[in-house]
């Protein structure tokens, strides 16, 4: 009985055939459009609904996009232009205003013959970036840094920068695709010296201050270092303590004595000519990078086993959660002075920041917990069984996967975060959205535009945000370990 | 005598609390609390200090005073010598009205779309993808502000409608006008009118509003005994007796009824002197806010939805088809149930979403909580300390009703484990 395959089977095939072409009919563009497009009556109809909706957006827009004028000097110019072209009565775009004012979105009132120092830190951010985001792939680094360097070189150049600022943005920038190449985790550095770098090109001023704010955390490495043997809640605890007492105490005596020797400072710029997209990106890349690391905690503190602690970050969370943007916003603009100690007078910029990096924070330690719940217990417990403290554990084993499980989430909410940063014209903020296309329709000559300038920041939005959820996308697959 | 040395309680020594893990928690609790409160302390000695400097203090007396300032468009009755009080409940009530709209509506276009999305037709599917890409990644302040200028600058003033050749015609078999400042629609009135229940406050509903919500109820309830009658019967048969006719019954013979004898007429708006009259004027401010926010949620939901469908397994759809179920009772008994348990939780924060960007009525003026308590209120009496408290308070315990009544839903269909 046991032979019984090799008599039932009589014969087997031992070469492959090669693949032959469908039969005509089974394949061809006139089978693709019977099944996509006309397999049903229901799907005949929607069919032709959808070539009835395209036809009226386009029927309706198509004119205005086609009678467009890019060069003007004023509304009225563009329409006289518009009806010697095309004839009286017609309507068209008139992109002339985005060609004049283009600088009052990008860069809001932010001296102009300072243009390019926003450029650098942009240019910077990409440098600061890429080892971050693009860690394991050697070509794309290379692709990104190159870009980035002829671009921001370029712009800046254009902008009229001087020669000393553009030969060391260009120097630098050499110098990181070097390490790039060679020494990729030494361009880590240069990602920890970013936020010192950006503020000082941004704002201007003495490069002390930054220097010694980053020196803080330095500091606090140091004591969690020489503390680590004894214990590591006692290391944590002791850092933090350094970093605030050199920051509180040390720091505002060291910066003046600093500054009196050695003198770094480069032409200061007032938060209030921040404006435009200048603006936005400022505070959404603050607001993300911070608010990352602060969901992480508050992710933890949830999830926490002590009761105290996870009341604390509950009731912090729900909060936050429960309140619009907007309100916390004006928290920021009219409140804060009450909660902090007379005469303090804080940048409206940095109160922002401080708002939304918290609200953003809150979403994120949710989308955070639900990647961390959704880690099978046996991670936990075999981080347990290696004999790992708490933070190891964290740190090696459940952070990483529960991080990659929640990329999507952590990535929307960062869209949402940079969409709401337009909601700052509500406190005075000059957004490149609302505040700016109201301030280029009170002109005279611009008066009664109203599409173009929402078209403008409507397509860089897109643009912008559109790129981080094609990233996420590519993320996603790159991190893929299950086939 | 065991030579076994009971292992003895080790004396406590203050290096355990740090490093041993029986107190460690505590400690890490007590410096937590010790921190939190300090901070708290910090901030309520700072808040007191200023507004001792300031010459203020914390009361809400002057929720009592008059406003003094006019709210467009009311659901309750308010004038400007109504107290800022009712003029923060106006705000509140102009809040929910729009929430609740643009949660009816962004749920029907957020189905439609995913649903047309995730369709076979792909002319159809590639629009959905192009709506729904645009809507999520340009600010909804864009949205509000671009469909608030369609309304202000596209459409015709309401003397457009006048005349014998008049430039602009109402849509919906004459029934609405659509104007730059406002949209007339049509109203009811009651031919039998028997009078309304005053309910305080000012506040009126009338009897027929109450009897149609009253029949409604009933019919629903009724409905559901006789969907139970019907499955027992099922049980015991094997046969489901028709129940169809008879629920239409129920619903439409009393609504009918009620019809008849209130005498309910439909009032279309006409144009009387420069305005539209008959009807109810509706601000634009809602209009605009209402739609934009109803297609901005709606794409956010329509990913919803898909991710939804997508979820469900095709074997199961497979394996009802395979148990002769038709295709409408596939959908309805085997895969929209499942598709719901991953639909709801991420669906009710959209839902809060939507009452949280409702704030944003402050960019095209209509007047919700924000703009009344937390705009005009808080300029008027300088009370910044007080308005801001109270409207966040107000704004928390909606979401976390919301977010509760919609949990108590999500408990229904969730999954039962064994």
């Amino acid at each position: 009985m046991s032979e019984i395959h090799a008599q039932t089977v009589q014969y087997v095939r031992d070469t492959m055939l090669p693949p032959a072409p469908p039969p005509n009919r089974q394949s061809g563009p006139v089978l693709w459009l019977r099944e996509n497009l006309f397999s049903g009556p229901l799907n005949i109809a929607l069919t032709l609904l959808g070539l009835a909706a395209i036809w009226y957006l386009v029927s309706s827009i198509w004119p205005w996009i086609a009678h467009s004028v890019w060069h003007a000097n004023s509304l009225k110019e563009c329409r006289g232009i518009i009806a010697a072209t095309f004839g009286e009565g017609t309507t068209g775009a008139c992109w002339a205003l985005v060609r004049e004012r283009w600088s009052q979105f990008v860069f809001g009132f932010y001296p102009s013959h300072l243009w390019w120092r926003p450029v650098a830190a942009f240019g910077f951010l990409f440098v600061a970036l890429a080892p971050v985001l693009f860690s394991d792939s050697r070509g794309i680094r290379r692709w990104v840094l190159f870009l980035a360097a002829i671009l921001t070189v370029w712009i800046m150049d254009a902008l009229g920068a001087p020669t000393a600022p553009l030969t060391w943005v260009a120097a630098i920038m050499m110098l990181a695709w070097l390490l790039s190449e060679f020494r990729p985790s030494l361009l880590l550095v240069m990602t920890g010296l970013y936020p010192a770098l950006g503020v000082w090109l941004l704002w201007g001023g003495s490069l002390w201050s930054p220097i010694v704010v980053m020196l803080g955390f330095g500091v606090a490495y140091a004591v969690y270092r020489a503390l680590e043997r004894t214990s590591s809640l006692l290391a944590v605890v002791g850092a933090i303590a350094a970093a605030v007492a050199w920051w509180w105490w040390i720091g505002p005596w060291l910066v003046p004595r600093l500054n009196q020797t050695v003198d770094l400072a480069i032409t200061r710029v007032a938060s209030d000519s921040f404006g435009g997209f200048l603006l936005s990106i400022t505070i959404g890349v603050s607001g993300i990078a911070m608010s990352l690391p602060l969901g992480i905690i508050l992710a933890l503190a949830r999830r926490s086993d002590l009761p105290l602690v996870k009341g604390f970050a509950v009731m912090f969370i729900e909060f936050i959660r429960g309140v619009p943007l907007i309100a916390l916003l004006f928290v920021a603009s009219l409140l804060l002075n009450y909660f902090l100690p007379p005469g303090t007078n804080f940048d409206i910029i940095l109160r922002v920041i401080i708002m939304v990096t918290l609200f953003a924070a809150a979403y994120m330690a949710e989308v955070i917990r639900g990647g961390l719940a959704a880690l099978p217990k046996g991670q936990y417990e075999a981080a347990d069984s290696l004999g790992l403290d708490y933070w190891k554990a964290q740190r090696l084993i459940i952070l990483p996967q529960a991080l990659k499980i929640s990329i999507p989430g952590i990535v929307s909410t960062f869209i949402g975060m940079f969409k709401d940063t337009t909601l700052v014209t509500f406190v005075g903020l000059y957004d490149p959205l609302k505040a700016t296309a109201d301030s280029v329709r009170a002109s005279v000559a611009w008066k009664g535009t109203y599409w173009e300038p929402y078209i403008f920041t409507g397509a860089i939005f897109f643009i912008l945000c559109f790129g981080m959820s094609r990233y996420s996308m590519y993320l996603e697959q790159r991190l893929k370990r299950e086939n | 005598m065991s030579d076994f040395a009971v292992p003895a309680h080790p004396p406590f020594r203050p290096m355990m609390l740090i490093n041993d893990r029986r107190y460690r928690g505590y400690t890490i609790q007590v410096v937590v609390f010790i921190l939190i409160m300090a901070a708290a302390w910090w901030l309520i000695g700072n808040t007191i200090e200023n507004l001792s400097r300031l010459g203020k203090d914390f009361n809400f007396d002057f929720l009592w005073k008059r406003a003094g300032y006019d709210i467009p468009q009311v659901l309750i009755p308010y004038t400007a010598d109504s107290s800022h009080m009712r003029a923060a409940v106006v705000g509140l009530l102009n809040t929910l009205l729009v929430a609740v709209l643009g949660c009816i509506t962004a749920t029907i276009i957020g189905v439609t779309a995913g649903v047309l999305r995730l369709s076979n037709n792909w002319l159809v599917a590639r629009l959905m993808t192009i709506y729904v890409e645009l809507f999520r990644n340009i600010p909804l302040l864009l949205w509000i502000l671009v469909v608030y200028a369609v309304f202000t600058e596209s459409l015709p003033a309401p003397r457009a409608y006048s005349g014998a050749d008049p430039a602009a015609h109402m849509i919906l078999f004459d029934s609405i006008a659509l104007t730059n400042r406002y949209t007339a629609i049509p109203t009811l009135n009651l031919l039998h009118s028997h009078g309304s229940l005053n309910i305080g406050w000012g506040v009126t509903i009338n009897w027929a509003t109450i009897a149609y919500i009253v029949v409604l109820v009933l019919a629903i309830l009724a409905h559901r005994a006789l969907g139970r009658w019907a499955r027992a019967r099922q049980n015991l048969t094997g046969v489901r007796p028709r129940t169809w006719p008879i629920s239409a019954a129920l619903f439409v013979l009393p609504l009918v009824a009620l019809w008849l004898y209130f005498g309910i007429e439909v009032v279309r708006p006409t144009l009387k002197g420069f305005n539209f009259a008959g009807g109810v004027n509706v601000h634009n401010a809602l209009v605009a806010l209402w739609l934009a926010l109803s297609l901005y949620t709606g794409a956010f939901i329509a990913e919803i939805v898909r991710a939804g469908v997508l979820a469900v397994s095709k074997g199961q759809s497979e394996a009802s088809y395979a148990l002769g179920l038709s295709r409408r009772r596939t959908m309805s008994l085997v895969v929209l149930p499942q598709a719901l348990r991953v639909i709801i939780p991420p669906l009710i924060s959209q839902f809060l979403n939507l009452t949280k960007n409702s704030s944003l009525a402050i960019a095209t003026g209509y007047m919700d909580l924000k703009a009344t308590l937390g705009g005009t209120t808080l300029n008027q009496t300088g009370r910044e300390l007080e308005s801001m408290v109270l409207m966040m308070g107000i704004y928390l315990v909606l979401s976390l009703i919301i977010s509760s009544a919609m949990n108590l839903f999500n408990a229904r269909v969730r999954l039962r484990e064994r």
